[in-house]
């Protein structure tokens, strides 16, 4: 028994249409969100001086960001960048045009190695880069434990590693300065206004094809952009 | 005057006088442009692709204008007009004219492709060799998530993250990969290669004068894809050998880590992470 008027294959047409738009927005959603992972931006203080314009950025990376900073990933590799005195996940950076940015990175991190040993060389910097304030012109490339590189303003920060065998290592974030870890410091000049990309090149996502899936695609992990201007 | 007598008029007169304008006009702007000899053999054609394709757009634009202005039915005729069978003649001239503009077409693309190979990678051992390939600058490109590297043989192996290369030089890429299947597009040299792990893409490309061109990687590689690209340079020789020396000696910490020149370069992916 039939009750009403019959559907139409125009109606037909458009509920599958609207059922279309619908779910693929919905998988949008999802992906910008898996990709996105709700990562705020972060804009450092800007001193001026005679010397222009210059900015403090302190990051650190860590082996995995931890249930308090990402519940949904806890176990992933990540950067965190300092603001004030809490470490945030944040990896959007804003830093005025034509500055000069002093970087300080505590790296908390094992050996992971590059896959290409040219990104052993630091490069795109102001002076020498550091690791625990002696400057080096090159990292043995088995012991890069990540890197900090914007290509197109081709700056490239091999990043030294704790050792395997240091006491008091911290498992995941946040990490304490009290426990073992690296200090590399660098300094780079921002040039012209742009956005542009950053990330790590060492394949330090385990777990992943390659180690370059999951916290080395999504943004508030392992890569970022440098917004300048 | 019969119809098709006036429609193959209006079709001759149209062609004779666009054909030469697109030829002239339109076929030489079309990209890459005259960055090298491959880009400028790929304007040449595009611009014989167009010039024979506009007599046969016209013939296909006209014949709907001329049909919608002489055949057109009117409101109340919803009854099929007559079949046209049998028109042998017709059918031969159909037949003859599409099968010579196809093969001539293919016969043209062909010619031009085995010249050098047209800009396009050739895979490890090029078949198509342009004239004085044995003493061209080689330099091996390498892809990986998300940036091209390049390495220069010549020159002690040095890798640089930045592509220079001397003017009026015949070059022969090696292009690789590290990871994931990328492709190496340079853009105004006319030059595109898939960028495979494990091997060795050859690709030919007589560069002409100085000039900067684009850079991109023309496979989704990843979400970094749409960020993998960079600003390459072809500079005076004199440039080239002082920027190449600055490079040798700026990367001279690290050429002991380096791994020795090979036609690919595909480190065993369980060394490391992943």
């Amino acid at each position: 028994m039939v009750y009403g008027r019959p559907v139409t294959n125009g109606w037909r047409l458009l509920a599958v249409a609207v059922g279309v738009v619908v779910v693929g927005a919905l998988i949008g959603l999802y992906v910008s969100d898996y990709l996105v992972g709700n990562t705020p931006s972060y804009t450092p203080p800007v001193q001026q001086s005679g010397a222009g314009k210059s900015v403090n950025l302190t990051i650190e990376t860590v082996a995995a960001v931890g249930p308090q900073l990402a519940s949904n990933h806890p176990d992933w590799v990540s950067y965190l960048v300092r603001e004030g005195s809490d470490w945030k996940r944040t990896t959007v950076w804003h830093v005025p045009a034509d500055a000069t940015v002093h970087v300080t990175l505590y790296n908390f991190d094992g050996a992971s190695g590059l896959r290409n040993p040219f990104f052993a060389r630091p490069s795109g910097i102001v002076g020498p880069m550091k690791v625990d304030g002696r400057p080096i012109d090159a990292l043995d490339p088995n012991d890069a434990s990540h890197t900090f590189a914007v290509p197109a303003l081709g700056i490239v920060i091999p990043i030294a590693p704790v050792g395997d065998n240091a006491k008091n290592q911290c498992g995941y974030a946040p990490c304490s300065l009290s426990m073992a870890h690296r200090t590399i410091t660098f300094t780079f000049r921002t040039g012209a206004s742009g956005h542009y990309r950053w990330q790590c090149f060492v394949p330090c996502a385990a777990g992943y094809v390659f180690g370059n899936g999951g916290p080395m695609q999504t943004i508030g992990y392992m890569s970022g952009f440098l917004n300048v201007g | 005057m019969n119809y098709g007598r006036r429609f193959l008029i209006l079709w001759v007169v149209a062609s004779v006088v666009l054909t030469p304008i697109v030829a002239i006009f339109v076929g030489p702007e079309i990209p890459p442009g005259n960055g090298s000899v491959q880009a400028a053999g790929q304007v040449l054609d595009n611009t014989v692709l167009v010039s024979v394709m506009t007599p046969v757009l016209l013939f296909v634009l006209l014949f709907v204008a001329f049909s919608l202005s002489h055949f057109r039915s009117s409101r109340s005729d919803t009854g099929d007009g007559p079949a046209d069978r049998g028109n042998s003649r017709i059918q031969m001239v159909w037949a003859v004219v599409t099968t010579v503009t196809v093969l001539g077409l293919a016969t043209f693309g062909s010619y031009q492709l085995i010249q050098d190979g047209a800009g396009g990678g050739q895979g490890p051992s090029a078949a198509f060799l342009p004239a004085g390939y044995a003493s061209a600058l080689n330099v091996q490109v390498i892809g990986q998530q998300w940036a091209f590297t390049y390495r220069y043989p010549s020159y002690g192996g040095v890798e640089t993250p930045q592509l220079f290369l001397p003017a009026n030089t015949l070059v022969r890429l090696n292009v690789t990969s590290l990871d994931v299947v990328h492709s190496f597009w340079a853009y105004q040299l006319g030059v595109k290669a898939d960028a495979n792990p494990g091997v060795n893409n050859v690709v030919y490309v007589q560069l002409k004068g100085p000039q900067s061109f684009d850079i991109r990687c023309a496979e989704l590689c990843g979400l970094w894809h749409g960020y993998m690209f960079d600003t390459g340079h072809v500079v005076t020789p004199a440039a080239f050998k002082k920027w190449i020396a600055e490079q040798v000696a700026f990367y001279k910490p690290i050429e002991k880590y380096l791994p020795p020149y090979a036609p690919f370069y595909f480190p065993e992916p369980t060394h490391r992470a992943g």
